[in-house]
Protein backbone atom coordinates (compact mmCIF):
# COMPACT_ATOMS: atom_id res chain seq x y z
CA UNK A 1 0.00 0.00 0.00
CA UNK A 2 0.89 3.58 -0.56
CA UNK A 3 0.91 5.92 1.62
CA UNK A 4 -0.45 8.92 1.03
CA UNK A 5 -1.06 11.19 3.94
CA UNK A 6 -1.84 14.20 4.82
CA UNK A 7 1.11 15.41 6.29
CA UNK A 8 3.30 12.59 4.08
CA UNK A 9 5.82 15.78 3.21
CA UNK A 10 6.34 17.02 6.81
CA UNK A 11 8.76 15.86 8.32
CA UNK A 12 8.11 14.96 12.12
CA UNK A 13 9.99 13.61 14.79
CA UNK A 14 9.58 10.13 16.31
CA UNK A 15 11.07 8.58 19.47
CA UNK A 16 12.33 5.26 18.52
CA UNK A 17 14.69 3.26 20.78
CA UNK A 18 17.87 3.33 18.61
CA UNK A 19 20.41 0.70 20.04
CA UNK A 20 19.97 -2.01 23.67
CA UNK A 21 20.92 0.59 25.76
CA UNK A 22 20.74 3.72 24.69
CA UNK A 23 18.08 6.30 23.41
CA UNK A 24 18.59 7.64 19.86
CA UNK A 25 16.00 10.40 18.60
CA UNK A 26 15.39 9.34 15.03
CA UNK A 27 13.29 11.77 12.96
CA UNK A 28 10.84 9.93 10.80
CA UNK A 29 8.37 10.62 8.30
CA UNK A 30 4.65 9.47 8.83
CA UNK A 31 4.97 7.16 6.00
CA UNK A 32 7.95 5.38 7.60
CA UNK A 33 6.40 5.41 10.69
CA UNK A 34 3.19 3.68 9.05
CA UNK A 35 5.59 1.52 7.82
CA UNK A 36 7.05 0.41 10.83
CA UNK A 37 3.56 -0.17 11.88
CA UNK A 38 2.36 -2.53 9.45
CA UNK A 39 5.20 -4.77 9.97
CA UNK A 40 4.67 -4.97 13.52
CA UNK A 41 1.04 -5.93 12.25
CA UNK A 42 2.32 -8.50 9.65
CA UNK A 43 4.40 -9.88 12.04
CA UNK A 44 2.33 -9.68 15.06
CA UNK A 45 -0.43 -11.51 12.65
CA UNK A 46 1.60 -14.52 11.60
CA UNK A 47 3.80 -15.12 14.36
CA UNK A 48 2.10 -18.12 17.11
CA UNK A 49 3.16 -16.38 20.01
CA UNK A 50 3.18 -12.98 21.13
CA UNK A 51 6.05 -10.49 20.42
CA UNK A 52 7.25 -7.05 21.68
CA UNK A 53 4.86 -4.59 22.03
CA UNK A 54 5.63 -1.20 19.84
CA UNK A 55 4.40 1.03 22.16
CA UNK A 56 6.59 3.97 20.35
CA UNK A 57 4.91 3.55 17.15
CA UNK A 58 1.79 3.17 18.14
CA UNK A 59 1.87 6.14 20.09
CA UNK A 60 3.56 7.92 17.26
CA UNK A 61 0.76 6.69 14.83
CA UNK A 62 -1.95 7.50 17.97
CA UNK A 63 -0.63 11.40 17.50
CA UNK A 64 -0.78 11.63 13.90
CA UNK A 65 -4.09 10.28 13.93
CA UNK A 66 -5.33 13.27 15.89
CA UNK A 67 -3.31 15.43 14.20
CA UNK A 68 -5.06 14.30 10.74
CA UNK A 69 -7.99 14.35 12.22
CA UNK A 70 -7.68 18.07 12.72
CA UNK A 71 -6.45 18.76 9.47
CA UNK A 72 -9.79 17.37 8.01
CA UNK A 73 -12.13 18.89 10.34
CA UNK A 74 -11.77 22.25 8.58
CA UNK A 75 -12.12 20.85 5.40
CA UNK A 76 -15.39 21.03 3.61
CA UNK A 77 -17.61 17.91 2.60
CA UNK A 78 -17.42 18.10 -0.30
CA UNK A 79 -13.81 18.41 -0.98
CA UNK A 80 -12.17 15.31 -3.24
CA UNK A 81 -8.87 15.22 -1.93
CA UNK A 82 -10.20 15.18 1.70
CA UNK A 83 -12.38 11.70 0.79
CA UNK A 84 -8.99 10.12 -0.38
CA UNK A 85 -7.25 11.55 3.35
CA UNK A 86 -10.27 10.24 4.96
CA UNK A 87 -10.16 6.94 3.21
CA UNK A 88 -6.52 6.22 4.21
CA UNK A 89 -7.13 7.48 7.43
CA UNK A 90 -9.72 4.76 8.18
CA UNK A 91 -7.29 2.37 7.11
CA UNK A 92 -5.04 3.68 9.10
CA UNK A 93 -7.58 3.21 12.09
CA UNK A 94 -8.04 0.04 10.64
CA UNK A 95 -4.11 -1.42 10.87
CA UNK A 96 -3.80 0.18 14.82
CA UNK A 97 -6.65 -1.66 15.95
CA UNK A 98 -6.22 -4.70 14.50
CA UNK A 99 -2.83 -4.94 15.77
CA UNK A 100 -3.91 -4.01 19.15
CA UNK A 101 -7.07 -6.47 18.77
CA UNK A 102 -4.52 -9.50 17.53
CA UNK A 103 -2.40 -8.59 20.95
CA UNK A 104 -5.22 -8.85 23.26
CA UNK A 105 -6.37 -12.10 20.88
CA UNK A 106 -3.15 -14.00 22.15
CA UNK A 107 -3.26 -12.35 25.50
CA UNK A 108 -6.46 -13.75 26.24
CA UNK A 109 -5.84 -17.09 24.65
CA UNK A 110 -2.61 -17.75 26.51
CA UNK A 111 -2.86 -15.80 29.36
CA UNK A 112 -1.32 -18.01 31.92
CA UNK A 113 1.63 -18.84 29.67
CA UNK A 114 2.08 -14.65 28.93
CA UNK A 115 1.86 -13.93 32.30
CA UNK A 116 4.45 -17.09 33.74
CA UNK A 117 7.07 -15.11 31.08
CA UNK A 118 6.35 -11.99 32.48
CA UNK A 119 6.85 -13.12 35.99
CA UNK A 120 9.83 -15.20 34.95
CA UNK A 121 11.64 -11.80 33.78
CA UNK A 122 14.56 -13.65 31.84
CA UNK A 123 13.08 -12.38 28.84
CA UNK A 124 12.28 -8.54 28.34
CA UNK A 125 8.60 -7.64 29.01
CA UNK A 126 6.85 -8.38 25.70
CA UNK A 127 3.82 -6.26 27.35
CA UNK A 128 2.74 -2.88 27.57
CA UNK A 129 1.56 -1.84 31.42
CA UNK A 130 -1.33 -1.45 29.98
CA UNK A 131 -1.93 -4.81 28.73
CA UNK A 132 0.00 -6.58 31.51
CA UNK A 133 -3.12 -5.07 33.62
CA UNK A 134 -5.56 -6.22 31.56
CA UNK A 135 -3.60 -9.55 31.29
CA UNK A 136 -3.51 -10.03 35.21
CA UNK A 137 -7.70 -8.93 35.11
CA UNK A 138 -8.13 -11.24 32.64
CA UNK A 139 -6.59 -14.24 34.52
CA UNK A 140 -7.98 -13.24 37.78
CA UNK A 141 -11.46 -13.51 36.49
CA UNK A 142 -11.22 -16.58 34.77
CA UNK A 143 -10.00 -18.34 37.25
CA UNK A 144 -12.82 -16.50 39.77
CA UNK A 145 -15.36 -17.89 37.21
CA UNK A 146 -13.59 -21.66 36.60
CA UNK A 147 -13.84 -21.60 40.71
CA UNK A 148 -17.01 -20.79 41.44
CA UNK A 149 -18.67 -23.24 38.59
CA UNK A 150 -16.35 -25.84 38.53
CA UNK A 151 -13.53 -26.38 40.82
CA UNK A 152 -15.49 -25.73 44.25
CA UNK A 153 -17.72 -28.64 43.57
CA UNK A 154 -14.69 -31.12 43.23
CA UNK A 155 -13.35 -33.16 45.68
CA UNK A 156 -11.00 -31.84 48.07
CA UNK A 157 -7.97 -33.00 45.94
CA UNK A 158 -9.47 -31.69 42.48
CA UNK A 159 -9.80 -28.26 43.58
CA UNK A 160 -7.11 -26.41 42.05
CA UNK A 161 -5.97 -25.60 38.72
CA UNK A 162 -2.82 -27.44 37.76
CA UNK A 163 -1.05 -25.37 36.06
CA UNK A 164 1.00 -27.88 34.14
CA UNK A 165 -1.49 -29.33 32.48
CA UNK A 166 -4.39 -26.82 31.70
CA UNK A 167 -2.08 -23.98 30.68
CA UNK A 168 -2.55 -23.47 26.97
CA UNK A 169 0.99 -22.41 24.75
CA UNK A 170 1.71 -20.89 21.98
CA UNK A 171 2.33 -23.53 18.94
CA UNK A 172 6.44 -22.86 18.86
CA UNK A 173 6.81 -24.61 16.01
CA UNK A 174 4.60 -23.84 13.81
CA UNK A 175 5.98 -22.51 10.23
CA UNK A 176 6.18 -18.95 9.89
CA UNK A 177 6.21 -16.92 6.35
CA UNK A 178 9.75 -15.20 6.11
CA UNK A 179 10.92 -12.68 3.58
CA UNK A 180 14.59 -11.90 3.20
CA UNK A 181 14.97 -8.41 3.70
CA UNK A 182 18.99 -8.66 2.58
CA UNK A 183 20.63 -11.12 0.61
CA UNK A 184 22.81 -13.79 2.53
CA UNK A 185 24.59 -16.83 1.29
CA UNK A 186 23.45 -19.58 4.30
CA UNK A 187 21.02 -20.00 6.53
CA UNK A 188 21.41 -22.90 8.66
CA UNK A 189 17.98 -23.92 9.53
CA UNK A 190 18.71 -26.55 13.47
CA UNK A 191 15.67 -28.26 13.80
CA UNK A 192 16.07 -28.56 17.56
CA UNK A 193 16.48 -24.56 18.29
CA UNK A 194 13.84 -23.02 18.53
CA UNK A 195 16.08 -19.75 17.23
CA UNK A 196 15.34 -20.14 13.52
CA UNK A 197 11.97 -18.19 13.91
CA UNK A 198 13.15 -15.40 11.72
CA UNK A 199 10.55 -12.37 10.87
CA UNK B 1 -6.11 -65.02 39.91
CA UNK B 2 -8.54 -62.50 38.74
CA UNK B 3 -10.44 -60.39 40.87
CA UNK B 4 -13.57 -58.13 39.28
CA UNK B 5 -13.42 -54.55 40.01
CA UNK B 6 -16.11 -52.81 41.79
CA UNK B 7 -15.79 -49.62 39.78
CA UNK B 8 -18.76 -47.98 40.74
CA UNK B 9 -22.66 -49.41 40.54
CA UNK B 10 -23.62 -46.79 38.01
CA UNK B 11 -26.06 -49.07 36.21
CA UNK B 12 -24.90 -49.82 32.61
CA UNK B 13 -24.03 -46.38 32.27
CA UNK B 14 -20.47 -45.57 31.23
CA UNK B 15 -18.02 -43.37 33.44
CA UNK B 16 -17.26 -40.16 32.25
CA UNK B 17 -20.18 -40.50 29.65
CA UNK B 18 -22.29 -37.13 31.35
CA UNK B 19 -19.08 -35.27 30.83
CA UNK B 20 -18.54 -36.50 27.29
CA UNK B 21 -21.70 -35.53 26.50
CA UNK B 22 -21.78 -32.04 27.92
CA UNK B 23 -18.48 -31.08 25.33
CA UNK B 24 -20.18 -32.91 22.74
CA UNK B 25 -23.12 -30.26 23.61
CA UNK B 26 -20.93 -27.36 23.30
CA UNK B 27 -19.07 -28.81 19.86
CA UNK B 28 -22.61 -29.66 17.93
CA UNK B 29 -23.67 -25.42 18.72
CA UNK B 30 -20.26 -24.43 16.78
CA UNK B 31 -21.74 -22.01 14.41
CA UNK B 32 -25.52 -21.44 16.04
CA UNK B 33 -26.73 -20.03 19.36
CA UNK B 34 -24.72 -21.08 22.31
CA UNK B 35 -27.05 -23.57 24.20
CA UNK B 36 -28.07 -22.93 27.71
CA UNK B 37 -25.78 -23.42 30.70
CA UNK B 38 -26.28 -27.37 31.20
CA UNK B 39 -26.77 -26.80 35.04
CA UNK B 40 -28.19 -30.37 35.44
CA UNK B 41 -25.75 -32.48 33.16
CA UNK B 42 -22.75 -30.34 35.95
CA UNK B 43 -24.68 -31.54 38.62
CA UNK B 44 -24.85 -35.00 37.56
CA UNK B 45 -21.20 -35.12 36.39
CA UNK B 46 -20.30 -33.74 39.50
CA UNK B 47 -22.27 -36.14 41.68
CA UNK B 48 -20.61 -38.94 39.62
CA UNK B 49 -17.19 -37.52 40.59
CA UNK B 50 -18.26 -37.52 44.36
CA UNK B 51 -19.10 -41.30 44.57
CA UNK B 52 -16.11 -42.03 42.64
CA UNK B 53 -14.33 -40.31 45.05
CA UNK B 54 -15.76 -41.87 47.87
CA UNK B 55 -14.89 -45.02 46.80
CA UNK B 56 -11.55 -44.45 46.02
CA UNK B 57 -11.00 -43.05 50.08
CA UNK B 58 -12.94 -46.39 50.75
CA UNK B 59 -10.40 -48.75 49.29
CA UNK B 60 -7.40 -46.30 49.69
CA UNK B 61 -8.02 -47.17 53.26
CA UNK B 62 -8.51 -50.79 52.55
CA UNK B 63 -5.08 -50.74 51.23
CA UNK B 64 -3.05 -49.26 54.01
CA UNK B 65 -4.94 -51.70 56.27
CA UNK B 66 -2.96 -54.57 53.83
CA UNK B 67 -5.83 -55.51 51.42
CA UNK B 68 -4.46 -56.37 48.07
CA UNK B 69 -5.31 -56.30 44.73
CA UNK B 70 -7.33 -52.76 44.88
CA UNK B 71 -4.52 -50.64 43.22
CA UNK B 72 -6.03 -51.14 39.65
CA UNK B 73 -9.20 -49.86 40.56
CA UNK B 74 -8.12 -47.06 42.28
CA UNK B 75 -6.07 -45.54 39.67
CA UNK B 76 -8.76 -46.09 36.95
CA UNK B 77 -11.07 -44.01 39.33
CA UNK B 78 -8.37 -41.64 39.53
CA UNK B 79 -7.91 -41.14 36.11
CA UNK B 80 -11.98 -41.21 35.80
CA UNK B 81 -11.71 -37.94 37.92
CA UNK B 82 -8.90 -36.29 36.27
CA UNK B 83 -10.83 -36.68 32.99
CA UNK B 84 -14.40 -35.32 34.02
CA UNK B 85 -12.46 -32.54 35.69
CA UNK B 86 -11.06 -31.82 32.33
CA UNK B 87 -14.28 -32.11 30.46
CA UNK B 88 -15.84 -29.62 33.33
CA UNK B 89 -13.24 -27.04 32.96
CA UNK B 90 -13.46 -27.07 29.32
CA UNK B 91 -17.27 -26.97 28.80
CA UNK B 92 -17.06 -23.80 31.20
CA UNK B 93 -13.93 -22.45 29.18
CA UNK B 94 -15.41 -22.51 26.08
CA UNK B 95 -18.41 -21.04 26.79
CA UNK B 96 -16.77 -18.14 28.23
CA UNK B 97 -14.66 -17.62 24.58
CA UNK B 98 -18.27 -17.75 23.17
CA UNK B 99 -19.24 -14.96 25.24
CA UNK B 100 -15.94 -13.15 25.00
CA UNK B 101 -16.52 -13.57 20.98
CA UNK B 102 -20.05 -11.89 21.60
CA UNK B 103 -18.72 -9.04 23.15
CA UNK B 104 -16.49 -8.27 20.15
CA UNK B 105 -19.42 -8.99 17.71
CA UNK B 106 -22.75 -6.82 18.92
CA UNK B 107 -21.17 -4.45 22.27
CA UNK B 108 -20.96 -4.13 25.54
CA UNK B 109 -25.11 -4.84 26.19
CA UNK B 110 -26.53 -8.69 25.98
CA UNK B 111 -29.64 -9.02 23.91
CA UNK B 112 -32.04 -10.74 26.04
CA UNK B 113 -32.54 -13.87 24.35
CA UNK B 114 -28.88 -14.42 24.72
CA UNK B 115 -28.33 -13.34 28.16
CA UNK B 116 -31.27 -16.73 28.63
CA UNK B 117 -29.06 -19.01 28.03
CA UNK B 118 -25.98 -17.52 30.30
CA UNK B 119 -25.95 -18.48 33.95
CA UNK B 120 -25.45 -16.24 36.95
CA UNK B 121 -21.90 -16.57 37.20
CA UNK B 122 -21.72 -16.04 33.45
CA UNK B 123 -23.12 -12.75 33.22
CA UNK B 124 -20.51 -11.81 36.25
CA UNK B 125 -17.88 -12.68 34.33
CA UNK B 126 -19.36 -10.82 31.39
CA UNK B 127 -19.55 -7.71 33.24
CA UNK B 128 -15.73 -8.13 34.57
CA UNK B 129 -14.60 -8.80 31.17
CA UNK B 130 -16.45 -5.62 29.92
CA UNK B 131 -15.23 -3.58 32.64
CA UNK B 132 -11.38 -4.59 32.26
CA UNK B 133 -11.53 -3.86 28.59
CA UNK B 134 -13.10 -0.60 28.65
CA UNK B 135 -10.30 0.01 30.96
CA UNK B 136 -7.63 -1.12 28.92
CA UNK B 137 -9.18 0.97 25.96
CA UNK B 138 -9.09 4.15 27.93
CA UNK B 139 -5.46 3.34 29.02
CA UNK B 140 -3.73 3.56 25.46
CA UNK B 141 -4.92 6.83 24.34
CA UNK B 142 -5.50 9.79 26.24
CA UNK B 143 -8.84 10.07 24.56
CA UNK B 144 -9.45 6.10 24.29
CA UNK B 145 -9.59 4.15 21.54
CA UNK B 146 -12.81 1.90 21.22
CA UNK B 147 -10.94 -1.45 19.66
CA UNK B 148 -14.52 -3.02 18.48
CA UNK B 149 -14.56 -0.15 15.86
CA UNK B 150 -12.97 -0.91 12.25
CA UNK B 151 -13.46 -4.57 12.49
CA UNK B 152 -13.24 -5.21 9.03
CA UNK B 153 -10.35 -3.76 6.47
CA UNK B 154 -12.11 -0.35 4.62
CA UNK B 155 -12.25 -0.91 1.07
CA UNK B 156 -14.21 2.27 0.87
CA UNK B 157 -15.62 5.97 2.44
CA UNK B 158 -19.46 5.42 1.96
CA UNK B 159 -21.12 2.10 1.68
CA UNK B 160 -24.51 1.32 0.71
CA UNK B 161 -26.56 0.39 3.12
CA UNK B 162 -30.65 -1.00 3.08
CA UNK B 163 -32.29 -0.77 6.53
CA UNK B 164 -34.27 -3.97 7.96
CA UNK B 165 -35.92 -2.11 10.54
CA UNK B 166 -37.61 1.37 12.04
CA UNK B 167 -34.44 2.64 13.93
CA UNK B 168 -35.46 6.45 13.71
CA UNK B 169 -33.15 9.07 14.06
CA UNK B 170 -29.32 8.37 13.53
CA UNK B 171 -27.17 11.42 13.89
CA UNK B 172 -23.83 11.04 12.41
CA UNK B 173 -20.54 13.03 13.54
CA UNK B 174 -21.15 15.69 11.83
CA UNK B 175 -24.13 16.36 12.97
CA UNK B 176 -26.27 15.36 10.12
CA UNK B 177 -29.62 13.24 11.08
CA UNK B 178 -30.38 10.27 8.94
CA UNK B 179 -34.14 9.03 9.56
CA UNK B 180 -33.43 5.26 8.85
CA UNK B 181 -37.01 3.72 8.36
CA UNK B 182 -37.50 0.08 7.48
CA UNK B 183 -36.49 -1.10 3.52
CA UNK B 184 -35.00 2.51 2.65
CA UNK B 185 -31.58 2.60 1.55
CA UNK B 186 -28.91 4.79 2.27
CA UNK B 187 -25.27 5.77 1.38
CA UNK B 188 -23.18 6.73 4.17
CA UNK B 189 -19.64 6.97 5.90
CA UNK B 190 -19.02 2.87 6.41
CA UNK B 191 -17.04 3.72 10.01
CA UNK B 192 -20.39 5.02 11.26
CA UNK B 193 -22.74 2.36 10.12
CA UNK B 194 -20.42 -0.44 10.84
CA UNK B 195 -21.67 -1.21 14.37
CA UNK B 196 -25.17 -0.67 13.44
CA UNK B 197 -24.80 -3.23 10.88
CA UNK B 198 -22.99 -5.72 13.19
CA UNK B 199 -26.37 -5.14 15.76
CA UNK B 200 -28.34 -6.13 12.12
CA UNK B 201 -29.95 -2.71 12.21
CA UNK B 202 -29.04 -2.21 8.72
CA UNK B 203 -27.38 -4.22 5.74
CA UNK B 204 -24.45 -3.54 4.00
CA UNK B 205 -25.41 -3.88 -0.21
CA UNK B 206 -22.75 -2.57 -2.00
Amino acid sequence: MVCEMAESAREREGDESGGSDEYEYVTLTSAEVLEKLEEAWQNERFAPELLEHKTEVVDCVLEQIKEMEENLSHVGRGDFVAGIHRLELDRVQYVLRSYLRTRLEKIERHVLHVLEQEADGSSSSRLSPEELVFAKEYADNMEAHLQSLVLQHMPSNLQKLDHSKAVSRPNMDSYVFVRAVERTEQVNVDPHSADNVGY
Amino acid sequence: MTRTVNILDLGARCLGEKALELVRELKRSQDGNLPPYNEDGIRQVVEEMRALFEQNQLEVRATTDGERGLLSGIQLRHACLERNQRCLLAYVHHRMTRIRDYRWQTGSVLPPSFRLSLCEQEIQWFTHYNRSLATYMRSIAPTGLDLTQHLQPPKSLLVEVRCLEDYGEFEMEDGTVVLLHKNTQHYLPRSQCEPLIRQGVLEHIH
